[in-house]
């Protein structure tokens, strides 16, 4: 039997919810034996892949640069899972929103800033004037709540996909956690 | 015809930014940049916020460091009420630091460098990576996963819960520790020590493999800043700010959180959302500086605990004053969290560690405050002015990836010039390029982080900025 890929995404967020990923620990070469981990920024491949089934989505959407990834990503996967509170619900990012990218620029960049003060610009995404989460974009299978959701949780999350075992979520983490 | 590289995301970082090489008609690397691609607002949309949230609310600016932000976010509060926190207070902290700096510095080792490092710099893509590392080397997977594991649970010990501990609080923590959770981290030591002396001996029996890419990894002189405590020791948690120049002369000592922001400054530059900090007399760039592993056993002159001693002693050997190659980061990281374990251990033995009276309370006595800690990557500063009624009205953090930017862009294009030639260049080149970043460790979380939307490619450009070619590699 071919193994479950797997992909882990970061879009804005504090990679808290994937720290709290790795905190499976151990675990996580349990897990290596029934999933080949296609994408993610722990491994050395660039592009998303055409097909992948479990695709972990940890932060919100904040930049033209994230809106295009979460698109791509959902054409491309079985089952999006918004992973913690910044993806279900733009969160910390999402705090930006009653003020505006402006502001936040010129405090940056020109306000906390000594020397070569300007908006830098060269290569770099523009952000969209409101943090979104990523249920305003595209579809998303399963929602994991937390910040971050636990090991715990992801351990249980993950068996019961995998093996297709329903699975209680409220029982298992709630906003916040 | 001129071309550009662009490697994009740069994996095996915390957090993603990208890399583009610009190379000349001859098809000679004539720039090369480092973008940090996101850019989130703390500073702006605190604001109005009460101080007291603010250890909570910043410790989100970072899920791998979020314990440095926890501490230089409440030392900046205390500065606003004016208080000394309880010693034991000051103590538990220090331990809570230094797990989360051993659980870094393992993610870095393990999860992000050692692939590079133990399969190869030239390993399939494919498999270059922990799961991989661990595939080859189970005994060596196991011990990055236990080292990573043994910080993360003394933080959970601590503080309830592994990423974003609610512990830390203005005027000291919330709860003290306990006689049965004091035994029972000193009960995880000594699996700790033999993981790291297993990646320790592994690292010494490999460094000397590595001996061109010590030669161009970032390896130039510079000057370089931590904390130091005031016996000249190392020091994560509290002690003042030196600056020391390249031959590791001091240049200013003793600056204070307070007076950071005389001392240092911030630039733009167009292509990155993370700033690069310059020690103001000396203006921008000259006075940018490195921070971080490299810097802070660059400028210490002890370690102050018997095992690391012996291994500081042995890392000053590697150069006639500081060590000046990026590539070190990684052999300072396994000597910082020898320091590490015996720190924790040693906390653990005073009496007084289990004292209740681990918080002070107060009000608003200043109107400004400023506080700052070592996190894994490098001294981070956090400043804030508050109203009469506590609530923020202004706010500025300085972070360690940021203070890096400069040497991490000097040093791409140091490496792109070795490894891109006559227009032409492999996959284990580009990821010796990647390879470089890696070494600083940056955290983008902290600066901010995105997520790239192209594969590595090649990208042929026409004079008129028109693409007319694309390669892209698999
Ligand atoms: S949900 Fe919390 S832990 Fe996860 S990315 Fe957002 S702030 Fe970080």
């Amino acid at each position: 039997m071919s193994k479950v890929k797997l992909a882990t995404v970061w879009l804005d967020g504090c990679s808290g919810c994937h720290m709290s990923f790795l905190d499976m620990d151990e675990r996580l070469l349990e897990l290596a034996e029934l999933v080949d981990v296609v994408y993610s920024p722990l491994v050395d491949v660039k592009e998303y892949p055409e097909e992948v089934d479990i695709a972990l989505v940890e932060g919100a959407v904040a930049t033209v640069a994230d809106e295009e990834k979460i698109r791509k990503i959902r054409a491309h996967t079985r089952t999006l899972i918004a992973m913690g509170d910044c993806a279900i619900t733009s969160n910390v990012p999402g705090m930006r929103n009653a003020i505006g990218p402006e502001p936040v620029l010129q405090r940056a960049y020109f306000e906390n800033a000594s020397a070569q003060q300007q908006i830098p610009t060269e290569g770099l995404p523009k952000l969209l004037r409101t943090v979104r989460p990523i249920q305003d974009f595209v579809k998303v299978d399963v929602y994991l709540p937390g910040c971050p959701p636990s090991a715990e949780t992801f351990h249980t999350a993950l068996t019961a996909l995998l093996t297709g075992e329903p699975m209680d979520i409220p029982a298992l983490t709630r906003f916040g956690a | 015809m001129s071309q550009t590289i662009t490697i994009d995301p740069v994996t095996r970082l915390e957090g993603h930014g990208k890399i583009t090489i610009q190379l000349d008609g001859a098809g000679e690397v004539a720039s090369a940049h480092f973008h940090v691609t996101q850019v989130r607002g703390f500073e702006r949309f605190s604001e109005g916020r009460p101080f007291y949230e603010m250890p909570g609310l910043m410790a989100r600016v970072c899920g791998i460091c979020p314990v440095s932000h926890l501490i230089a976010s409440a030392k900046a509060c205390e500065a606003i009420m004016s208080v000394r926190i309880p010693p034991t207070a000051a103590q538990l902290r220090r331990m809570l630091n230094l797990a989360q700096m051993v659980q870094s510095h393992a993610l870095s080792f393990f999860y992000l460098a050692s692939p590079d490092l133990l399969l190869g710099m030239e390993a399939d893509p494919a498999v270059r990576n922990v799961l991989g590392l661990a595939a080859a080397n189970p005994a060596l997977g196991r011990a990055g996963i236990g080292l990573r594991r043994f910080g993360q649970h003394i933080i959970e010990l601590l503080g309830d819960k592994r990423v974003h501990p609610g512990w830390v609080v203005p005027g000291g923590v919330t709860e003290p520790l306990s006689a049965a959770k004091r035994d029972q981290i000193l009960a995880m030591l000594p699996e700790a020590y033999a993981n790291l002396a297993l990646a320790t001996d592994a690292y010494k029996q490999i460094a000397g493999q590595f001996k061109a890419e010590v030669e161009v990894f970032a390896n130039f002189p510079s000057s370089y800043m931590s904390l130091v405590h005031e016996d000249d020791s190392i020091e994560f948690t509290d002690g003042t700010l030196r600056l020391v120049d390249a031959e590791g002369k001091t240049i200013e000592d003793g600056i204070t959180a307070n007076r950071f922001a005389e001392a240092i400054g911030e630039a733009v530059e167009p292509y990155s959302y993370t700033k690069f900090p310059y020690y103001k007399p000396l203006g921008y760039p000259q006075g940018c500086y490195r921070v971080g592993p490299l810097a802070r056993l660059n400028i210490v002159k002890s370690m102050g605990t018997p095992k690391a001693e012996k291994e500081l002693a042995e890392f000053k050997q590697l150069a006639d004053g500081p060590v000046a190659s990026s590539f070190y980061y990684h052999h300072a990281r396994l000597v910082e969290m020898l320091y590490g374990l015996e720190k924790i251990e040693e906390i653990l033995a005073d009496p007084h560690i289990l004292d209740k009276h681990v918080r002070a309370t107060a009000g608003v006595n200043r109107e400004e405050g400023a506080g700052h800690a070592e996190a894994p990557r490098g001294v981070l500063h956090h400043h804030y002015k508050v109203d009469e009624d506590g609530k923020i009205t202004w706010a500025n953090l300085v972070i360690a990836t940021g203070q890096n930017n400069h040497a991490m862009n000097r040093g791409v294009m140091q490496a792109a010039k070795a490894y891109v030639q006559d227009g032409r260049f492999t996959e284990g080149g580009l990821n010796r390029i990647e390879a470089v970043v890696r070494t600083f460790d940056p955290c983008l979380s902290c600066s901010t982080h995105a997520f790239g939307q192209m594969p590595l490619a090649v990208e042929i450009v026409s004079a008129a900025g028109e693409v007319v070619d694309r390669v892209v590699r698999d």
